[in-house]
């Protein structure tokens, strides 16, 4: 089963960082030297996918139009649906970007006796991939708070924004908890509706499942496992520093959610999550629908592909063209041409 | 005619098992092997015919030979793995937009339920991230590094005949027409990934006939059809005849490969031969005539549509390079097209790209409005709803709007102009002005989420009739809803392929529904100089109040 084979995965990662971090040496293992190689991959691998795309050409220009093209000047163009100039696309890209517009469309089918197919309108993914996607951009950069000393101008705001209620000497983070929801829809979705779970592969649970994980053992070293957060300080400051050291006891649970991040990092520029750079690189809608007033190139356009000449249409078929009162560019000579080798008529005609 | 009655299907689409109704496969996709029976594929090409291509394009075509769907023997050349797998990394090379969609699908399943062979077959196969993944997943065997490793876990799998068969039946199960694309939150067009599956089936050597011997006819004749040049014009002069009887008036205009005139008219074929497309013709002719434009239309270049577009990128230049060659013997000012949607696909989005730059051609300019058609400003190409709504605009038709009264009439974007053009509300504004009993169907089957009439990209061969009356369910649902709230009883569209396809579909679900057209209903309101009473529309149904 696809789902369990993603679920043993993650625990199989759970138990080997568990396992690691008490080994001697396991720490430095897990605390500094997997995340510079996870970094490392994570940006080479990105880097590389990203350049590897850029390589190929786009030959032609084929955006989706989702809306009114720009034509007569009493026709209402949609400028953001079907844009024309750069600026234009760039609105459509940021709505797709930030606002997930084509998601936004979804609808659900369904089918009634009669038959009678009905559209419902079906916005939770939207709404969950929103919650899910900003959660996880909140918390990201909440992270900032490790990695910058004096700490980034925007973090103190930011959790001011983020933290609703305080519990003990706790601050709680909404995006933690909605982080967790969103997941946990995402993944529930994929499960219970039987298409989803038809067309689910093993690499769909799996981010899914290391995200719930990252996000899990990170509420419990918060609430319920308290880490050393000096240390962890250190830690993080020193990584950024390239001076890293791990005093004192951090405590395991650290080191299982440190690794899960470098399991993510490494996985990333393999895996679909890659969307993140192909949303922006995507033909369909980083283009302007222009492509008849300005003339888009094509690099491996083949000069030598020519159509069947007219001349050779006019030797062919001159005499009935003469005959019907066709124009002609040559006269017919007494005796006909014979029709050019290799433009065999096909057999017969077409049913149309 | 379809195999299945249309009252067993009507029950058949709701109550069968499949994924749209509720029932779910046992077995996982990849192992479900297609299966192949009369009704479900199109016959393969006739081996003179891959041979003539073969000649035009060498190697883009494969071996010619004798073939048989069915038999698990498809006489495949012994390197035909090695083929593919080149063909790929080709086409990776050469476009970005396959490389992004092979990488970035998250599989959320929101395309899922937009597919028309989807919600009619409810086959989880034409799920289109299902149809993508059947190449994706050989493209993750050979060409990632997480597929190379983890193999299967990953979802990789090796080029197979059971993979092939696959490709050839979910293939010829899409009709490119993007729906799932305007929902991808990356935009990911399956369209793009079937496109490049049929380059690959064809080199090697598995093609439908019904898509490459109409381009061999247009390739050698100039249309679909393979009609001559004589024959082309007498048929289009025939035409003339049913327009006096008409209207009383007969057309002097209509002319051939005549040099020097401003515009070069450029149809699809159909229009001079089929009904319902000859009432459109009859219509261009009728808006030409009284505005007094100085056109031709060209026996060599007679084919607007491109069944290159269904086969490969090369065919579709060669096919459509014609246009221009064209354009440049007669010494044109610039071209108008006629209604047609995949040739309009073509026309917008890959002609100057691939025949251009026209600079022999001047920026197109209505000689009658004075509008320039800056939209059109390098392709030099205007479509006949952008010319005749700009007409309207200022006033130049002499119109009798009452004309349409007998009819009640929707619109049906066609796919290609919808989303890969943006022409949604010309043919609109053209409508509105041309009949009183217009009326839109439901929301999320119009515009750019208009529904395919089921039949497009070279499916509308007769072998497969119950699965173009399937796919096309979802079309004549909606126009099954504007028949019976408002009695709409002619759906008019801008498109060959749809005049054809949804005329077989109408008959099908919605008897009472006829097709037309834009340029048809143009051509029944226009009032012309010398005219006598009309009685009947341009397909002699008396008009309203004359019905006795
Ligand atoms: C920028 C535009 C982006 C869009 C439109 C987008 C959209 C989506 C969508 C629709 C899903 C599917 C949810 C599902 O699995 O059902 C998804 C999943 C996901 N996205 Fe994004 N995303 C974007 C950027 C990002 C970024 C910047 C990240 C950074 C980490 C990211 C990480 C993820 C992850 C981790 C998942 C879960 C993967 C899974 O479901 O298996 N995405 N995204
Ligand atoms: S909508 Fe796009 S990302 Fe989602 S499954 Fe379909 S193709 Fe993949
Ligand atoms: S392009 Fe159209 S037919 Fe093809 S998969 Fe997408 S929705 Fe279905």
């Amino acid at each position: 089963m696809r789902v369990l084979k993603a679920f043993i995965a993650v625990v199989a990662l759970v138990l080997v960082a568990l396992l690691v971090a008490q080994v001697p040496g396991g720490q430095s293992l897990l605390g500094i030297v997997l995340p510079y190689l996870a970094f490392a991959i994570f940006l080479g691998g990105f880097i590389y996918k990203v350049v590897d795309w850029a390589k190929s050409p786009v030959p032609f220009r084929i955006p989706t139009t989702c809306g009114q093209e720009s034509s007569l000047p009493f026709i209402k163009q949609n400028k953001l649906d079907c844009p024309t100039t750069k600026t234009q696309v760039v609105g459509r890209m940021l709505l797709e970007v930030l606002l997930f517009r084509s998601l936004f469309r979804n609808t659900k089918a369904s089918i009634h006796d009669g038959p009678q197919l009905a559209y419902g309108s079906n916005k939770w993914l939207w709404l969950f991939g929103l919650l899910f996607h900003y959660s996880f951009l909140v918390i990201v950069l909440r992270h900032m708070r490790l990695f910058t000393d004096p700490i980034a101008g925007f973090v103190a705001p930011l959790e001011f924004v983020d933290g609703f209620l305080e519990v003990g000497a706790t601050t709680i983070y909404q995006s933690s908890f909605i982080l967790l929801a969103a997941v946990t829809f995402l993944f529930l979705r994929r499960v219970v509706r039987p298409y989803l779970r038809y067309l689910s592969l093993p690499a769909d649970y799996f981010p899914l499942m290391l995200i719930f994980a990252i996000g899990a053992t990170g509420l419990l070293m918060r609430h319920v496992f308290r880490v050393d957060i000096v240390s962890v300080k250190e830690l993080t400051v020193g990584l950024v520093t390239f001076s890293p050291a791990i005093n004192g006891q951090i405590g395991a649970i650290f080191f299982v959610h440190v690794f899960l991040v470098c399991v993510l990092l490494a996985y990333f520029p393999f895996s679909k999550l890659m969307h993140l750079g192909g949303v922006f690189m995507s033909p369909t809608r980083n283009m302007a629908n222009n492509s008849r007033m300005v003339r888009h190139e094509n690099p491996w356009n083949d000069p030598n592909i020519k159509p069947h000449s007219y001349e050779a249409y006019e030797d062919e078929f001159r005499e009935f063209m003469v005959e019907s009162g066709l124009p002609v560019d040559k006269q017919p000579e007494p005796a006909p041409a014979e029709p050019e080798a290799g433009q065999a008529a096909p057999e017969e005609e077409s049913k149309a | 005619m379809a195999d299945t009655k249309a009252a067993e299907m009507k029950v058949k689409v709701v109550k069968e098992p499949s994924l749209m109704t509720g029932s779910v496969p046992t077995r996982d996709w990849w192992d479900v092997e297609a299966i192949f029976k009369p009704g479900n594929y199109c016959y393969p090409a006739k081996k003179s015919i891959v041979e003539y291509h073969g000649k035009n394009l060498p190697g883009l075509f494969g071996e010619p030979r004798d073939w048989e769907v069915e038999s698990d023997d498809w006489v495949l050349p012994d390197n035909w793995k090695e083929i593919i797998i080149n063909g790929i990394k080709e086409r990776l090379d050469k476009f970005r937009s396959l490389k992004i969609f092979m990488d970035c699908c998250v599989r959320c399943g929101a395309c899922a339920d937009k597919c028309h062979f989807f919600l009619g077959t409810g086959d989880p196969k034409n799920m289109p991230v299902m149809r993508a993944e059947l190449f994706r997943s050989v493209y993750r065997n050979d060409f990632t590094t997480a597929g190379r490793i983890l193999g299967e876990i990953a979802g990789a799998r090796p080029m197979t005949f059971k993979v092939l068969k696959e490709w050839f039946m979910y293939f010829y199960q899409c009709t490119e027409c993007r729906r799932c694309s305007v929902f991808c939150p990356y935009g990911i067009d399956t369209a793009e990934v079937t496109m490049m599956g049929r380059e690959l089936l064809h080199l090697v050597g598995v093609g439908t006939n019904w898509i490459l011997e109409p381009a061999a006819n247009s390739n050698r004749t100039g249309n679909h059809l393979g009609l001559q040049p004589h024959t082309f014009k007498e048929n289009a002069e025939f035409l003339i005849d049913d327009i006096e009887e008409a209207t009383g008036v007969r057309l002097e205009s209509l002319n051939f490969n005549r040099k020097g005139a401003e515009v070069l008219f450029i149809i699809p074929s159909a229009d001079v031969f089929a009904d319902p497309g000859i009432f459109t013709f009859m219509g261009y002719l009728l808006i030409f005539e009284q505005i007094g434009l100085d056109y031709t239309i060209s026996t060599y270049s007679s084919e607007g549509g491109n069944f290159g577009l269904f086969t490969n990128n090369e065919l579709m230049k060669k096919l459509n390079a014609k246009m221009y060659a064209e354009a440049k013997r007669l010494g044109v000012k610039w071209i108008l097209g006629g209604e047609c949607g995949h040739m309009w696909r073509v026309i917008h989005q890959y002609m100057n790209t691939m025949n251009g730059p026209a600079d022999f051609l001047e920026v197109p300019r209505s000689p009658i409005t004075g509008t320039v058609f800056e939209n059109a400003a390098a392709t030099k190409m205007v479509h006949i709803s952008e010319f005749t709504a700009d007409l309207i605009h200022h006033n130049k038709l002499k119109i009798d709007k009452s004309r349409n009264d007998h009819r009640t009439v929707t619109f049906h974007d066609s796919c290609n102009t919808a989303r890969g053009m943006g022409l949604l509300d010309e043919p609109r504004y053209i409508l509105k002005n041309v009949c009183n009993n217009f009326y839109e169907m439901p929301e999320n089957t119009t515009r750019d989420k208009t529904f395919c009439c089921g039949s497009g990209t070279g499916l509308n061969t007769g072998e497969i009739m119950d699965l173009r009356m399937r796919a096309g369910l979802p079309r004549a649902n909606a126009v099954r809803y504007v028949a019976d709230r408002h009695g709409v009883d002619m759906l008019s569209c801008v498109c060959a392929i749809d005049r054809a396809t949804l005329l077989a579909l109408n008959q099908y679900w919605n008897p009472e529904v006829e097709v037309c057209g834009v340029s048809e209903l143009v051509g029944n309101a226009l009032v012309m100089e010398g005219e006598k009473e009309r009685e009947t529309d341009l397909r002699f149904t008396p008009l309203a109040g004359m019905e006795g």
